[in-house]
């Protein structure tokens, strides 16, 4: 059995893979990456099939050793890599030796960072599921974040050549795209104006659960208690502070604050990604452009696959 | 502005919710219940999973495979068809250590309310419950049907952790909580019973439309649960129907 070492940590590692489906009704999260199509591309230049399990990091990675030679890659943004010292890029695919340190820095202009290794991470799926759930201490190892001298399984890869990418994967930019509702009608045009002509700044008040914003406090007209409703990835609570709660991978599944409107699922990876302290802007869209988007970005993240290949040589000095 | 139900809204690009009420009602819930069996029994291609809540279902659903467009008509026909009490959910008695660490307010809400511990115990006993929904947290179940006099505001600080098994009070309604974490809830016992274990076959006890009612028990038979708990046994089945 491969294993990886831990040898250094950042404060925020974790399992994860494609997430927990249909529990919802049970109440259990779906957890799964804050960006998951960095994730995919992550497993994708390992030579790995989509539902293997990835390091997850916010901020920094850490510095680890493995018992085996493997493949691995980081994505998620740009992120200063070292193997034994020296530097690697990331979105590529490097192999890693035993004895070897792969050291991985903080993100730049990017929060969430992933970190692929071949064969994947093969801790015991939980509920179907290595992903992990930090608030109800599910899947992952142990449902928690890892620590220092931490030991994972990495599951059985067959050798395979380095990859890279052909043409460069590359996040749109613009406003977040929301969808309105459910809880629209509880909002005024006051308070809708806020949302949509204000900048918001996204708050260092943040985790896997949930996004806090900064900025316009949104009053609703309509009373911030609502009977408990089911939530999704991407719906933006607010409660009475008037500071809206954007709701991620982690999130609760249902919720007694009113919602205002949905993150498009095409961007809600860019907001994930967007660094405490930056200003966004939201822009309304309907259901049906949403969904439009939804489907052009998975074609999107397709091609982007399909776009990687093998990295040339490198030529050794003679 | 004035709401019709049902209503179909938007959240977001791969889930709708239909709305039925917006009040906490055993009728409109019975119906959200029976919506989301007959999903599950007769499945529509686009519909990835459903989340039955106090009144209202929240359908997750592909639009890749259909649009929202397409597929509201549908939900429309289904809700129209679904007849509510066709299944009675089932029902459990659920075995509860009253006051103790766990049931730390119980003598202050005995108090609040002109009660004697043993009243209000009572009182907690007599009534039957209905899992409106489990929400929240994985096996967390929100309970209608608390006696008025029970009904009580929650505390103007939560705690930061309450037990798994702690029997709750928020406002107007009850609860099992099934893990351990913060809450603003007041609690007056606990069930040695878990709610949620993921090392069961089955990891759920309760489902939304079950219905519950509250048996106190003793120290010696709490200790014997407690055991059959952590060997991974539910310690409870329903009442034959």
């Amino acid at each position: 059995m491969t294993e990886l070492l831990v040898r250094q940590v950042g404060p925020m590692v974790t399992v994860q893979d494609r997430g927990r489906k249909g529990l919802l009704h049970a109440g259990v999260s779906g957890s799964g990456p804050m960006d998951g199509p960095s994730m995919d591309l992550a497993n994708a230049l390992v030579g790995n099939g989509a539902d293997c399990a990835v390091l997850e990091f916010a901020g920094t990675g850490g510095v680890f050793e493995v018992s085996e030679p493997v493949r691995f890659a980081v994505t998620g943004g740009a992120v200063d890599i070292r193997i034994d010292g020296v530097a690697a890029f990331p979105w590529e695919s490097h192999h890693l030796l035993p004895g070897q340190r792969l050291a991985i820095g903080a993100m730049r202009d990017a929060v969430w960072g992933y970190l692929a290794f071949s064969g994947g991470i093969v801790t015991p799926p939980v509920l179907g599921a290595r992903a992990t759930h930090l608030r109800s201490g599910l899947g992952g190892l142990d449902g928690r974040r890892l620590a220092a001298d931490d030991r994972l399984p990495l599951g059985r890869a067959g050798a395979g050549p380095l990859l890279a990418f052909r043409r460069f994967w590359q996040q749109v930019r613009g406003p977040i795209r929301v969808v309105p509702g459910p809880q629209d009608d509880r909002f005024d045009a006051a308070a809708w104006r806020d949302f949509l002509e204000e900048p918001f700044i996204v708050s260092p008040s943040r985790d896997r659960m949930g996004q806090v914003l900064d900025g316009p406090r949104l009053h609703a007209a309509g009373g911030h208690d609502i009977v408990s409703d089911g939530t999704v990835a991407g719906s933006i609570q607010v409660p009475a502070s008037g500071r809206p709660i954007v709701l991620m991978a982690d999130r609760q599944t249902t919720g007694g604050y009113p919602k205002i409107a949905t993150v498009a699922s095409i961007d809600l990876p860019r907001l994930a990604q967007t660094p405490s302290g930056r200003p966004i802007r939201f822009a309304a869209i309907s259901q049906a452009e949403a969904e439009d988007l939804l489907i052009d970005g998975r074609r999107a993240l397709a091609d982007a696959l399909a776009g990687i290949a093998e990295k040339p040589p490198v030529a050794t000095p003679s | 502005m004035p709401v019709t139900y049902p209503r179909i809204v938007a959240c977001g690009d791969s889930a709708l919710s239909i709305e039925l009420s917006d009040g906490i009602d055993e009728d409109v819930n019975a119906r959200v219940v029976a919506l989301a069996a007959d999903l599950a029994e007769r499945p529509i291609d686009a519909v990835l999973e459903t989340v039955p809540t106090y009144r209202s279902l929240l359908v997750l659903y592909d639009p890749a495979v259909r649009r929202a467009q397409a597929l509201k008509p549908e939900l429309e026909a289904r809700l129209r068809a679904a007849t509510p009490g066709r299944r009675a959910g089932r029902r459990f008695v659920v075995p509860v250590v009253y006051g103790g660490e766990v049931g730390l307010d119980l003598d202050e809400l005995a108090d609040m309310k002109g009660l004697s511990a043993e009243e209000l115990v009572a009182i907690h006993t007599d009534a039957e419950y209905r899992v409106y929904m489990i929400g929240f947290a994985p096996g967390f179940a929100y309970l209608g049907g608390l006696p008025e006099i029970l009904h009580t505001p929650r505390l103007a600080t939560p705690r930061q952790r309450v037990e798994a098994g702690a029997i709750g009070i928020g406002g107007r309604q009850a609860s099992i909580n099934s893990v351990p974490g913060p809450s603003g809830w007041r609690y007056i016992g606990r069930t040695p019973l878990r709610l949620f274990d993921p090392s069961r076959s089955e990891p759920f006890l309760l489902h939304a439309g079950d219905r519950v009612c509250f048996r106190p028990i003793g120290p010696d038979e709490a200790a014997e649960l407690d055991a059959a708990s952590a060997a991974g046994l539910t310690g409870v089945e329903p009442e034959p129907a």
